[in-house]
């Protein structure tokens, strides 16, 4: 009787990672890169990071609950976009930048659309791209304690030399989360291990930003300054951290590539033609924005379909 | 004066053009940057809108059916450049703030539709109430939008300080993503009242919108102007 097969209706392949498991690993990955933060810019970077995360899960179970909906706080994906979020910000932002873009971050753009997995857009760039364009010099002023002035791409644009040891270290002025990126290649590299994202895109990605500022870039084939463009800015976060989000990524392999391929380009013109240094999150947005279209063009053919005419 | 009374709350509140029709979305994105400018494009789309349709009213059967939309809109167009030119005579800053979108009444989708669906079926008076009707629902909701975005993101209303002096204001509210923030936030907050009200059995066509405009006692709408282009200059630095 032990022969006796379990009949069982489809799906037949299960596995145990639910939508709670794979955003507590990315809020683990993310701790590096925070935890350098901290170490960089001192305490108040972590209060701005404790009090976005604070905004974003409020705001989450607030919603829900005036709405009447399931609370949905325990998948800590809310946690997830509030540690993007703080990331994203410089360390000299008030406290209620945190709770402003928290809230946007939440409600505009990811509970209005229909909550996770329905928003068209990654809500802590959503949020990013709100108050860069709402608090045009909060959000652009980087001097803290320990640095001052520009940041290594605004260096770079103007044509100064940027010291590309203190930029992997993360010895920079920036957003809490970029600077370093050694700690934000740590926190990839659990990502992968544990398979919640793979190479596609922050790989096409990369490469293609490479190529990019290497042909238009003015600067030829020099390998400090291409090295400089990838280890600058947010591009290190956004590519393992902000491209590969699961909600708004197109989902089929060869539209990663093309969508990784997108970034890499519209990077490129942001940060080489563009008025501004960095063009990261611009990047992603208008990439989220086109993935209905990659899916669309990229939808493989099902068995059986199509092939040669006999 | 029972059908003009009708025609007027049909216009403001059952059928408002901006929130419920969802006509004319252009000057409504476009200048609603404060209340003065939202006003003013309500205002003077009001007296196009009474003046066109009272006389496609009274042309309605001399007017062929085949070619009574070229003839509405010679009809339309010749207010919009009486009203247009005046503006520019009496009223120059607004007509400064207007700009292009002045002339662009012509093609104003409620202009063209009260015609047809109403002034070109129906007789003078209540034509003529239906215009007003429907330009003073245009102008309430406009002064509405103008009056968030601008408290939103210039911290006054009709150039009046209200915020306190701590508010850091919001710029992208004065910008083309706020108007479209404020439209569906506005929209889904009259509708959640009349929903609400509808299953109650409330008779909600009594309930206008709060904002009454009674405040236009300062002059200075360029103040939000030269601070949008303070801030749109300004651009990512980063």
């Amino acid at each position: 009787m032990n022969d006796l097969m379990k009949v069982s209706s489809n799906p037949h392949v299960r596995s145990k990672s639910t939508t709670a498991s794979i955003m507590l690993t990315v809020v683990i990955a993310l701790l590096p890169a925070a935890g350098f933060g901290i170490y960089n810019f001192g305490p108040k970077a972590l209060l701005l990071i404790l009090v976005t995360v604070a905004s974003t899960v409020f705001t989450e179970f607030a919603f829900e609950k005036i709405c009447k909906r399931k609370i949905t706080i325990g998948d800590y994906s809310a946690v997830v976009t509030g540690l993007l979020l703080a990331l994203n910000l410089p360390v000299s932002a008030p406290w209620w930048i945190g709770v402003v873009g928290g809230v946007f971050a939440i409600l505009v753009v990811k509970m209005l659309f229909g909550g996770l997995g329905q928003n068209f857009m990654n809500p802590a760039l959503g949020a990013r791209c709100f108050l860069l364009i709402s608090f045009t010099s909060i959000m652009t002023n980087f001097d803290c304690d320990a640095y001052t002035g520009a940041t290594p791409l605004a260096n770079l644009k103007s044509g100064e030399a940027v010291n590309i040891l203190d930029m992997v270290i993360g010895r920079t002025a920036g957003t809490i989360g970029e600077t370093s990126m050694i700690a934000i290649v740590v926190g990839a590299c659990i990502l992968i291990l544990f398979g919640i994202i793979d190479l596609r895109i922050p790989g096409t990605y990369i490469v293609t930003l490479a190529i990019f500022v290497s042909i238009f870039g003015a600067h030829g084939m020099n390998w400090p300054y291409i090295s400089a463009h990838l280890s600058g800015g947010g591009l290190m976060l956004g590519a393992f951290f902000m491209a590969t989000d699961y909600v708004t990524r197109p989902i089929t392999k060869r539209g990663q590539y093309l969508f990784g391929a997108l970034l890499g380009i519209l990077t490129g013109i942001f940060r080489i033609f563009g008025p501004s240094a960095e063009g990261v999150s611009y990047a992603i947005i208008i990439g989220n924005l086109l993935v209905p279209l990659i899916e669309k063009i990229t939808l493989p053919k099902a068995f059986g379909k199509g092939g040669e005419k006999a | 004066m029972n059908s003009a009374k009708e025609r007027l709350v049909n216009g403001i509140v059952k059928e408002n053009p901006t929130f419920v029709l969802m006509l004319g979305m252009c000057p409504t994105l476009a200048v609603t940057t404060s209340a003065i400018n939202g006003l003013g494009m309500g205002l003077t789309t009001m007296v196009v809108l009474a003046l066109s349709n009272v006389f496609i009213s009274l042309l309605r059967n001399i007017i062929p059916d085949k070619v009574r939309i070229p003839a509405f809109i010679v009809i339309i167009a010749s207010f919009v450049t009486m009203v247009e030119l005046l503006l520019q005579g009496f009223i120059p800053f607004l007509y400064d703030a207007l700009g292009i979108y002045i002339p662009l009444i012509v093609v104003n989708c409620i202009i063209l539709g009260r015609a047809e669906a109403y002034a070109y079926k129906n007789p003078v008076i209540p034509s003529l109430f239906d215009g007003i009707g429907m330009g003073l629902g245009f102008s309430v909701a406009l002064t509405c939008i103008g009056a968030v975005r601008e408290l939103l993101g210039a911290g006054e209303i009709f150039g009046v300080h209200i915020m306190p002096e701590s508010y850091v204001p919001v710029s992208i509210f004065i910008m083309a993503p706020g108007a479209f923030f404020v439209l569906a936030a506005l929209t889904a907050i009259q509708n959640k009242v009349k929903i609400a009200g509808e299953r109650k059995g409330k008779d909600m066509s009594k309930i206008q919108s709060g904002c009454n405009s009674d405040c236009m006692n300062c002059s200075d709408s360029g103040c939000t102007r030269r601070l949008y282009d303070e801030k749109a200059g300004e651009g990512d630095k980063k």
